[in-house]
């Protein structure tokens, strides 16, 4: 009796070893690429195994491309050019690709597999982006629902960014999310201060990085992000300034002041920020500082609920209105705008119809 | 029986396959990727067209194994197993394969494959060979018949859903409800061709 079984289970047994076996041999001879060499923009060359994904690749390389979906093929935004090698357009990338990009030979990177020699084009400020690993060194309150975040850089320690820039921070597995996620956060602080950067954050309810940095990062805490991004950036012309912003836009203008500062730029400045309530407020001390700092520069807060608070002696109502009454020369001025797409989009719309050149007019949206 | 009988025969069993007894509409087997991937033609093309491929080879595989290995070891009974592991591997392998050899198919295919795994079809297939103890060359004309009259089926399915997908239902019926109605109605409209081979 015993006899069969053990024969049974030897044949089964040696079935699916056989099997595993030949799937290892057709491994071996099938996916196996051999080392391809990745060629980017012409100067910097390196080997890898073949077989991955490229995306992944660059990545364990320390080289950063923005993509929010990380490499699950549905955001759309690991946008490359691929010179040489990179195979035949996929039906998973079609999608995200406009014509001119395919004519162009731009490619989702996280669909692209390397197979063979592979020359990749990357923008130079794409090559600028590391990840850096930094300490928690002060947390402070600003609103009931906004938060001012310092980080000191441990390794690389400095930061070289332009203001105005974004970075983007990865909130580790904690207890209400399983997976690791990038979000993205324009940097407050000075850019000449390199070896820490502050962030401006409000509490998202039910946001996993947001309800992280709020409930469960504490002051020591190491946390990693990789930056910077982004072209929102003061121009080079003299032209006076309008600034608008609201809530955590808030964090690229200040630190946009912080270069007029430092770099003694004398041009005119009118920095409108909304809010709903008085209690919305912050910076004001700061801002104070910049009036008296900068040679021409006023604040303006606006808030919309004014009515309610009888103290409030200043602009009232929507930041939009502020502008609409306050702005004589819009058709010499630039913008700039930052926060919700709403208030941006209402802005843009306000700062045409006072006569601004759609050119003159830079914005980040906080999506 | 000569081999230019069993010709004929794997023939009249492979058109049997396709229409009469249809594994999807008469056995109901494999329903799951029928309800789940009939939205639209074209993806059940592709999961129609991996079907095929895989049931007429894992058919064909599983009936060496099967009179080669278990019927001489008398192991029939582990025929569940045997066929599931077999199954599985080859999927992987047609998987690696493809995505050597062609990426573009690889990518168009490459969701449907491992679907096929849990296909009850593939399954169902090859444990009818062994009980109705075909020959080889009989089980490769059932394999290909089997896996052609699933893809009928689903594309038929297909291109009924599609045309609905812009008329009014009602609301309890929308989704599956309109979709097994579909598949019975099928179903009935297959059992006609029952009266072809018989009539023969």
């Amino acid at each position: 009796m015993i006899l069969p079984i053990i024969i049974a289970i030897v044949i089964i047994s040696s079935i699916a070893a056989c099997l595993a076996g030949l799937l290892n041999i057709a491994e071996y001879f099938f996916a196996n690429y051999g080392p391809c060499e990745i060629t980017i923009n012409d100067d910097r060359k390196f080997t890898v195994e073949g077989g991955e994904k490229l995306l992944s690749v660059l990545i364990n390389e320390k080289i950063f491309i923005p993509s929010a979906c990380g490499g699950r093929g549905t955001c759309g935004l690991c946008k490359l050019k691929i010179l040489e090698g990179g195979g035949t357009l996929l039906p998973t990338e079609e999608p995200y690709l406009e014509e001119y990009e395919r004519q162009n030979n731009v490619r989702i990177s996280c669909q692209v597999k390397i197979r063979e020699d592979i020359k990749i084009e990357i923008p130079e400020e794409l090559l600028n982006i590391k990840e850096y690993s930094c300490k928690c060194i002060e947390i402070a309150d600003l609103t009931y629902d906004m938060k001012l975040f310092k980080f000191q850089l441990l390794e690389p320690d400095t930061i070289d960014f332009i203001a105005g820039q974004y970075i983007q921070l990865l909130t580790p597995i904690y207890e209400k999310s399983g997976e690791e996620v990038y979000r993205a956060y324009s940097v407050a602080s000075d850019a000449t201060q390199k070896n820490v950067i502050e962030l401006i954050i409000r509490l998202m309810p039910g946001g996993i990085c947001t309800t992280y940095c709020f409930e469960y990062l504490k002051v020591g805490d190491e946390i990693k992000l990789n930056g910077p991004y982004g072209d929102f950036r003061l121009s080079e012309t003299n032209a006076p300034i309008v600034f608008i912003a609201g809530g955590s836009g808030m964090a690229p203008i200040n630190c946009l002041l912080h270069q007029m500062k430092n770099e003694n730029i004398n041009r005119n400045a009118v920095y409108y920020f909304g809010a709903n309530t008085v209690n919305d407020l912050f910076y004001l001390d700061e801002m104070k500082q910049f009036e008296s700092q900068l040679a021409d520069f006023k604040f303006v807060p606006v808030v919309a609920a004014a009515d309610k608070d009888d103290s409030w002696d200043s602009e009232s109502g929507l930041v939009t209105q502020a502008v609409e009454r306050n702005l004589k020369n819009a058709d010499q001025c630039e913008a700039y705008l930052c926060g919700s797409p709403g208030m941006i989009d209402a802005s843009i719309e306000v700062l045409k119809k006072l006569g601004m050149n759609e050119k003159n007019i830079f914005f980040d949206k906080f999506e | 029986m000569n081999v230019n009988t069993e010709i004929w025969q794997g023939f009249v069993v492979c058109i049997s396959a396709v229409f009469t007894n249809n594994i999807l509409l008469n056995y109901f087997l494999g329903m799951c990727p029928f309800l789940g991937c009939s939205r639209e033609v074209k993806t059940s093309v592709g999961l129609g067209f991996a079907v095929i491929f895989v049931l007429t080879s894992t058919c064909i595989l599983n009936w060496l194994i099967y009179h080669y290995v278990l019927v001489p070891l008398s192991l029939e009974f582990f025929r569940f197993i045997i066929f599931i592991i077999i199954i599985a591997a080859f999927v992987q392998f047609v998987e690696m394969l493809l995505d050597r050899t062609s990426p573009l198919l690889y990518q168009k295919l490459g969701i449907f494959l491992p679907l096929i795994t849990v296909n009850c079809a593939i399954l169902g297939a090859s444990l009818f060979m062994v009980i109705r103890n075909h020959s080889l060359i009989v089980t490769i004309g059932y394999g290909l018949g089997s896996g052609i009259g699933w893809f009928l089926a689903i594309i038929a399915m297909a291109g009924i859903r599609q045309k609905l997908a812009n008329e009014h239902i009602p609301k309890g019926l929308q989704g599956p409800g309109i979709a097994l109605i579909i598949a019975g109605l099928m179903a009935l409209a297959f059992t006609g061709f029952a009266g072809v081979l018989q009539g023969n």
